[in-house]
């Protein structure tokens, strides 16, 4: 186990480290120390080290991932993970707004409460909040899953495309062309899979998915209120 | 006996509703969409050829044209960036995506930049390999879309464009009704085929130029703080947008003025929203000035760039270079009147095809159709291209030599006049054989 | 766009610290507001006294003659307390609209910062670690606080253009983000006699305020009128005699969080803002939600 210490080490330091080609040869398990809300932590990490952070981040921890594995034991600020590749992130405390946006790929794990705009954009991610999300989550949402063991705020999937939300306590209101859909065997497995990532026990039968009508694809004139 | 024809007088069409505001609004009532189109402001407002140099006189001696060294090189990035960019010539191309270009259309931009000099810059939808492998200084947009963005595309890049703006739609966004996305193009973009298009207006993970610094921070993270990192604005408030570039940590500023081109949007946006390129410039370089940051952060001015005279004249006016866009796409045959019969049967002519969004270009360059763009040699509009930034560098120069410089950065807001009230008040430049600036 | 900070002490022990808190947090939020900061203690009131700071771009030439054109005109009644540009007066609360006509007379280059029976003010061009040495931030002490950092977008970088703002007795503003309809807002607010000084979108938004509440409403119900009234991105936070007041738009892009122990709540755009202060660890961290008013009062 190697550790940085944010008191003793500069933030490029250590994103330097943690990006290094060398990284593995090093260690791969990694703790990084006193973050104290500081913005662009373990950023573009290519190798699958894992790396734990004891405390709170700031802006966009974890951006543009792949591969690696973080743990923050603590809360994030806004855009944690933003267009992730693979790997995952789990954040034991809170997400601020745009958790996970643009993700192509690999899974956010959030145990407390995600803020708005969760997933916005997501672009494959797999996202899995054990709280509550705020309002305008997955707003043009192009592929991926969201699943909400809370309730969900206002405007749930505007324009979402072809991403899929699954939502197990209460939804505020949902965006526009964003509809309750039919739970089927295959959503069923998906679901099933991305809980049992996260360790959350809880019941299939108690969620309901949604996702998009496909009335905003193409344009008609009737629809005209619906922009 | 009376004359019938003193009984009317001539028929007068109205200039407020005048044949194209009628077909207008008979194309709003048939379609009840609004109308979409490419490139950039259309109609007439206050541009370079408003301003003319001085030249050289008793006070004031020229350089010899073929003998005495004017250089035209530059270098972006020179405030934070590991690794800024030289160019040889102050002219590169605008971002434009391969979704709005064809192949063949890249491939041209890069192989003629490249010879040049220069570097060209990726649209929506991220890096191809070609267009790395083609371009030997390339700029990659950091776009509200997201779409194809990754670490791996970031660290090939020479330099990293945020785009917060563009002069045909400062504030644009929303849904390109009736425009369906191509299928090459959903797939790369990861969306399903045939649907409308949509953009984002806003970044979807900042918003204002305090986040503006942390997001900064963070690609210059995953980037080692190797490459110079632009903020690109549209013409909207450049004084302010300048400013506050600078504050959240920008190397270079792009400023795109009205006539900057785009692939497809709302007519009304392009021709109602944003200044005129001629407009920006001064506010910028005040900015610039206050900040004591001109020539520190370069400034690049885009909209509008035709001839070496715009590039000379903008670069007195306080830019370090300029970026075409819409000319790069005429020097490789876009609106070529060697394709009238087939503009004909679009309904429309050479000079003034602008549905670029509909994908049928018989030039070959907005279109994904292989029918289309086999018309386009990449080699021979490379060359075509490459010819065209040596005008463009060479105009340049003669002007800058005819004003004494040996280097054309060492143009001045001095060595310029006026030529009417319009132009004069924009640039703080003196109307052409007075001392008067219209306001001050 | 800026940076912001607020803090409302629950334990009165903590009082003496106020300053210090403030200090902190600010200091912080520099980068994202490196143009200037301020600001707003709100300290235990005295008994039928008023205060009023000013600030002036010559302090030398003015409160050296300020000092003793005070005791000439009012005796005992006014004192005053300079520190750098800034000036404290404090007066009979009877006293303070004579006092305030007198100096608008007397001294019409002084700028009227804040009034009233708790709230002090202290903006400047420059850092807030700058500001705060400045004017000795740190060793003040009071029940609650607000903070700045400016990072100027549509007006330009000035002392009058600091945050915080005030229009009215110990009410002042500090926001986050850029509203879109000021213009039209200052235009219609001086038919009411309402007139700002700058041409700030948040000065517009504090007198907004402080007419609601000068024709009656409380701090809740002016709040909740903003939300139809005023258009754009913010996060405001409000100090008045009693607490702090925030609000955040409908659509909340512009950070705001929390932090709630037995001892205070802390109010910061960014978690960093809280990273020192006693007990964070027993905090619960939230962040407010969009539309929704949330006051804090003593």
């Amino acid at each position: 186990m190697e550790t940085i210490d944010l008191k003793k080490t500069t933030l490029r330091e250590l994103n330097k480290t943690l990006q290094s080609k060398g990284v593995m040869k090093i260690s791969s398990e990694w703790e990084i120390q006193n973050p104290d809300g500081c913005h662009a932590l373990a950023v573009g990490m290519s190798d699958p080290i894992n790396v734990i952070i004891k405390g709170s981040t700031g802006y966009y921890c974890g951006g543009m991932n792949k591969n690696a594995n973080i743990v923050v034991k603590g809360s994030v600020g806004p855009g944690v993970c933003e267009n992730i590749m693979s790997g995952s992130v789990t954040v034991e405390g809170d997400a601020s707004q745009y958790a996970g946006a643009t993700g192509n790929g690999g899974v956010l794990v959030i145990r407390g409460n995600a803020s708005s705009r969760c997933g916005i954009s997501m672009k494959g991610v797999d996202i899995i909040v054990e709280g509550n999300i705020g309002h305008m989550a997955a707003f043009m949402a192009q592929s991926g899953n969201l699943v909400v063991l809370g309730d969900a705020g206002e405007t749930l999937g505007d324009s979402i495309y072809e991403a899929r939300i699954f939502v197990r306590g209460q939804v505020q209101s949902l965006g526009a062309d964003c509809v309750e859909k039919e739970m089927r065997p295959e959503h069923k497995k998906i679901l099933q899979k991305l809980l049992r990532f996260a360790n959350a026990d809880v019941r299939i039968e108690d969620f309901r998915r949604f996702g998009s009508a496909r009335k905003l694809y193409h344009f008609k004139k009737k629809n005209i209120r619906g922009y | 006996m009376s004359d019938e024809s003193n009984q009317r007088t001539i028929p007068v069409k109205s200039w407020t509703f005048d044949d194209y505001t009628n077909s207008y609004i008979r194309r709003a009532a048939e379609t009840g969409i609004y109308d979409i189109r490419g490139g950039g402001a259309k109609r007439k407002v206050p541009h370079f050829d408003d301003l003319l140099f001085l030249g050289a006189s008793m006070s004031r001696y020229p350089l010899e044209g073929y003998r005495e060294k004017c250089s035209t090189n530059v270098t972006l990035g020179t405030r934070f960036a590991k690794y800024p960019i030289r160019l040889d010539i102050p002219i590169t191309i605008a971002g434009m995506s391969f979704g709005a270009l064809s192949a063949q259309a890249k491939e041209a931009l890069g192989r003629g930049a490249s010879a040049a000099g220069t570097s060209t810059t990726t649209g929506d939808g991220g890096m191809t390999p070609e267009e790395r492998k083609h371009s030997s200084k390339l700029v990659y947009q950091y776009l509200p879309s997201r779409y194809g963005m990754n670490p791996d595309d970031l660290r090939k890049a020479d330099a990293i464009e945020i785009v917060v703006g563009q002069g045909a739609k400062p504030g644009g966004g929303g849904m390109l009704l009736g425009q369906k996305i191509n299928n090459r193009v959903a797939e790369m973009r990861n969306l399903p085929k045939g649907v409308d298009q949509r953009s984002a207006c806003r970044h979807p993970d900042w918003t204002g130029p305090d986040d503006l610094e942390i997001k900064i921070l963070e690609l210059r993270e995953i980037t080692g703080w190797e490459k110079p990192i632009f903020v690109k604005i549209g013409g909207a408030r450049p004084y302010f947008d300048t400013a506050l570039a600078i504050k959240a940590g920008a190397d270079v500023i792009v400023l795109d003025g009205m006539q900057g081109g785009t692939a497809a949007t709302q007519e009304v946006f392009i021709e109602h929203v944003g200044q005129p390129t001629l407009a920006c410039i001064k506010p910028a370089v005040k900015a610039l000035q206050s900040l004591g940051m001109h020539r520190k952060v370069q400034l690049i001015i885009s909209g509008g760039i035709r001839t070496g005279a715009d590039v000379a004249k903008a670069i007195a006016l306080g830019a370090d270079a300029v970026s075409i866009g819409s000319a790069a796409l005429i020097a490789i045959g876009d609106n070529n009147p060697i394709w009238e019969e087939d503009y004909k049967l679009l309904g429309t002519t050479a000079g003034a095809y602008d549905d670029w969004q509909e994908g049928k270009d018989p030039a070959g360059i907005t279109t994904q159709d292989p029918s289309l763009t086999k018309r386009l040699d990449p080699k021979i509009a490379g060359q075509k291209l490459q010819n065209y930034l040596n005008v463009l560098n060479l105009e340049a120069q003669t002007i800058a030599r005819a004003c004494g410089k040996s280097h054309i950065l060492n143009l001045e807001p001095e060595d310029l006049c006026a030529l009417t009230v319009e132009a004069a008040a924009m640039t703080e430049i003196p109307l052409s054989g007075t001392n008067w600036i219209p306001g001050k | 766009m800026c940076g912001i900070v607020g803090i409302f002490l629950k334990d009165k022990e903590l009082e003496s610290k106020l300053g210090a808190f403030l200090t902190q947090m600010l200091s912080t939020m520099s980068d994202r507001g490196p143009d200037s900061a301020g600001y707003a203690i709100y300290g235990r009131p005295k008994k039928h006294k008023k205060k009023i700071t000013v600030q002036s771009s010559s302090p030398k030439k003015d409160f050296s003659s300020l000092a003793k054109n005070l005791q000439d005109s009012f005796n005992e009644d006014a004192h005053i307390r300079c520190s750098y540009t800034h000036a404290v007066i404090s007066s009979k609360e009877d006293n303070c609209t004579k006092l305030k006509k007198w100096l608008s007379e007397v001294y019409p280059n002084l700028r009227i910062l804040s009034t009233g029976n708790s709230l002090e003010i202290y903006k400047e061009i420059g850092t807030a670690a700058a500001i705060s040495n400045m004017f000795d931030i740190a060793s003040k002490s009071g029940t609650h606080a607000i903070g700045h950092t400016r990072m100027a977008t549509e007006s330009f970088v000035t002392t009058l253009g600091a945050h915080p703002f005030s229009t009215a007795d110990d009410q002042c503003l500090v926001h986050n983000g850029s509203l879109s309809n000021h213009n039209t807002l200052r235009r219609q607010l001086s038919t009411y006699g309402v007139h700002c000084e700058t041409e700030n979108d948040s000065e517009v938004a504090e007198a907004y305020l402080s007419q609601k509440l000068g024709s009656g409403a409380n701090l809740g119900e002016a709040l909740q009128q903003a939300l139809q009234d005023l258009d754009g991105f913010y996060t405001f936070l409000i100090g008045t005699k009693s607490g702090i007041g925030l609000l955040r738009d409908p659509i909340a892009c512009k950070p705001a969080v929390v932090a709630e122990n037995e001892s205070y709540v802390a109010i910061g755009s960014e978690y960093k803002a809280f990273v020192g202060l006693p007990d964070l660890d027993k905090a619960t961290i939230w962040e407010p939600e969009p539309a929704t008013v949330y006051l804090w009062e003593h």
